[in-house]
């Protein structure tokens, strides 16, 4: 029978069945400080092991300072917890990646720099954002500190199969147009919560074109539509960016390895319960205006009134967003200052990300009253970027160069936003609150970031392009 | 986990859709190493009007005189969605919150509420507007959960729910999830003998 790709990776995963339901095997388990400890307090307490340390790769990257490497740098609690999983890793025979590691960085951009993640494997960690390792056709999602516990003892977990939904993109993306738009593009076609239920495959020639990097992107924010997971098929974008890196196999194996890889696709065929089609074209650069990343429109579409959606639950999200984020309907973005900038995240804090915020960085100053920082993804990302001179460009500009974390993407350490402020930000999430209570915070690609820090406002970023 | 099948309480309503794990549980309180003590921080900026939790918002329902006492929360559509944090069914157990009421959850919500022997339930659009009339008509109407019939009892209605059987089970038994898992030690080891050395 003919099969999707996420169908090929889930049969080849079943443990055995369970009821209604299969125990799946896990490939790798992402662990870092914050959604651990409990796990591992409970293993202790039952006497139980950690199945398959080898398949865990652990670091520090939500509680930490991007000033600092010291551990309590941010205050005795964050301090506790960073310690916890140090104890933690050491007593179970983890690998853990510390801040101060030159390999340290978020999750979910140093695990597939170590070349951890390959094509057609299975990937959780308790962190939503998970879904970002399906952009190397790996089956990738978050779960609760109790699965965390629960693929510790076992390297299993226990899963009905979710439905396949697959998202098109047709044709070439404009200029000035990135993978960051294309996501916030198609979670605003599907709904905040429209893909619940769903295993999303992303193709399309817009898609198959885009470097690894632009598809983490993309993949990343599927939970943001409300998928368990997102999935591009591999290909040799995929093979050629594993290929030599640490973890990666090598000599005869890469070639057993790249032999199955080339399996991984979904059958001509294939069925799939729900199918969008968006048309590249069409996509223009996005900015979220309320507090779900759904509600998002174009940088020269208006703010929209309440009334211009149908249903009674919508309109009310609406008007609770417009008041949260203090707009107005017909607002045009260009008209609205921000206070603001974040460049980072697991969403866009790697390499690509940071060359194209700081191609439009170096064309202005950040503007008085606006506090803008960069903050690289990972160790890794922030030595390349260095050797290229990208922190150069960006310090004098007037951009802040900081360490590798999560940072303001969720504010655990001190970069948080105060009431009031306003933030353009390259990270996934714009709830209430995120970035600080009473901040509002809009979603944008890291160029827009850029050009919002240089002028004060949202500013449409395909203006630079042209004049290249 | 601790085994339920019937519960019933008084309620307290939250009409608002796309609640998400940031607003029950803000990024402040995730320092913990442990799952308790999360209840006092439950909704914490819209249920406190200062940063250190002293001044109640008296706007906010779950502060209300009317509805004190409440196990059961009745609220809208894809409750829980956002981050994966545990600490979000740890902080609505620790407050008292034992049942959850909506049109529907986010998927990684929804497991782990199970996973804490903590109800989320189903039902439609229209069912859970009948809830919210009959809650404004009388704030300290008794709504029973039937886990066993699947039946959600209010005043003179009957909501029947799905859930799934290995999730009702679990709940009825209070069973320890990795335990039953562990039974299946030799087909795991089965399936890690024909993984390649490379995968
Ligand atoms: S960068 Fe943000 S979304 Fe990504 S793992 Fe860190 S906190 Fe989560």
């Amino acid at each position: 029978m003919a099969k999707t790709l996420y169908d090929k990776i889930w049969d080849a995963h079943i443990v055995s069945q369970v009821g209604a339901d299969i125990l799946l095997y896990i490939d790798r388990h992402l662990i870092h400080e914050v959604t651990t400890p409990q796990a591992f307090a409970g293993l202790n307490d039952k006497g139980r092991k950690v199945r398959c340390p080898e398949k865990t790769v652990a670091t520090m990257d939500h509680s930490i300072s991007t000033r600092s490497l010291a551990l309590d740098a941010c205050g005795p609690a964050n301090q506790l917890q960073l310690q916890t999983l140090l104890q933690n890793c050491e007593d179970h025979g983890i690998t853990l990646y510390p801040v101060g590691h030159q390999k340290q960085g978020i999750i979910h951009v140093m695990a597939p720099e170590l070349g951890a993640i390959l094509p057609g494997h299975t990937v959780v960690c308790g962190d939503s954002h998970t879904a970002t390792h399906g952009a190397f056709g790996a089956l990738a999602f978050g779960i609760g500190t109790s699965e965390v516990e629960h693929v510790f003892a076992t390297q299993t977990l226990r899963q009905s199969k979710a439905k396949n939904l697959k998202v098109e993109v047709k044709g070439k993306l404009p200029i000035g147009v990135t993978a960051k738009d294309i996501i916030l593009a198609i979670i605003g076609e599907l709904g905040h919560a429209g893909a619940t239920g769903y295993v999303i495959e992303y193709c399309g020639e817009a898609i198959s074109a885009l470097s690894m990097e632009e598809r983490m992107t993309i993949c990343n924010m599927s939970i943001e539509g409300g998928a368990k997971a997102g999935l591009v098929a591999p290909d040799n974008t995929t093979f050629e960016y594993i290929k030599g890196r640490e973890k990666a196999p090598q000599g005869a194996d890469w070639d057993a390895a790249v032999a199955y890889w080339e399996t991984l696709y979904s059958d001509a065929d294939a069925q799939f319960d729900r199918v969008v089609t968006l048309q590249a074209a069409d996509i223009k650069p996005q900015v979220t205006w309320g507090t779900n990343p759904g509600q998002v429109i174009g940088v020269d579409d208006a703010i929209p009134a309440p009334t211009d959606f149908t249903d009674a639950v919508t309109q009310e999200s609406a008007s609770k967003a417009l008041k949260y984020m203090a707009l107005e309907p017909g607002q045009k973005l260009s008209d609205i200052a921000i206070s603001h900038v974040f460049i980072g995240s697991c969403t866009n804090s790697r390499i690509e990300d940071l060359r194209a915020a700081a191609s439009v960085a170096q064309r202005g100053n950040v503007v008085e009253n606006v506090t803008a920082i960069v903050v690289p993804g990972s160790a890794a990302v922030k030595k390349q970027a260095e050797a290229e001179g990208l922190d150069k460009i960006f310090e004098a500009a007037g951009f802040e160069w900081r360490l590798p974390g999560c940072s303001m993407c969720l504010g655990m350490n001190d970069d948080l936003l105060k009431e009031g402020d306003r933030c353009a930000s390259t990270s996934n999430r714009n709830f209430e609150g995120r970035q600080g209570r009473g901040a509002r915070t809009h979603l944008v690609s890291p160029a827009m970031a850029a050009a919002a820090a240089i002028n004060g406002k949202f500013t449409d970023v395909r203006q630079y392009e042209e004049q290249v | 986990m601790t085994p339920i099948t019937v519960h019933t309480g008084t309620m307290v309503p939250l009409d608002i859709a796309n609640i998400d794990t940031d607003q029950i549980i803000p990024k402040q309180f995730l320092t913990g190493v442990t799952r308790q003590g999360y209840g006092k921080h439950l909704f914490h900026d819209w249920r406190y009007l200062d940063e250190h939790e002293q001044v109640l918002n008296p706007e906010f329902n779950l502060n209300k005189p009317e509805y004190q006492g409440a196990s059961v929360l009745i609220t809208r559509e894809n409750f829980g969605c956002g981050s994966s944090r545990e600490h979000a069914p740890w902080a609505l157990m620790d407050f008292g919150l034992q049942v959850i009421i909506a049109p529907s959850f986010a998927d990684i919500f929804y497991g782990n509420a199970i996973n804490n022997s903590m109800l989320p339930i189903r039902l439609t659009d229209a069912q859970m507007d009948i809830l919210f009339a009959e809650l404004a008509k009388n704030d300290k109407l008794m709504l029973t959960v039937d886990l066993n019939l699947q039946l959600v009892k209010c005043a003179d209605h009957e909501f029947d729910f799905t859930i799934a059987e290995h999730h009702k089970h679990n709940l009825i038994k209070g069973l320890d999830a990795i335990g039953q898992t562990l039974e299946h030690a030799d087909a795991i080891t089965e399936h890690e003998k024909g993984l390649a050395d490379w995968f």
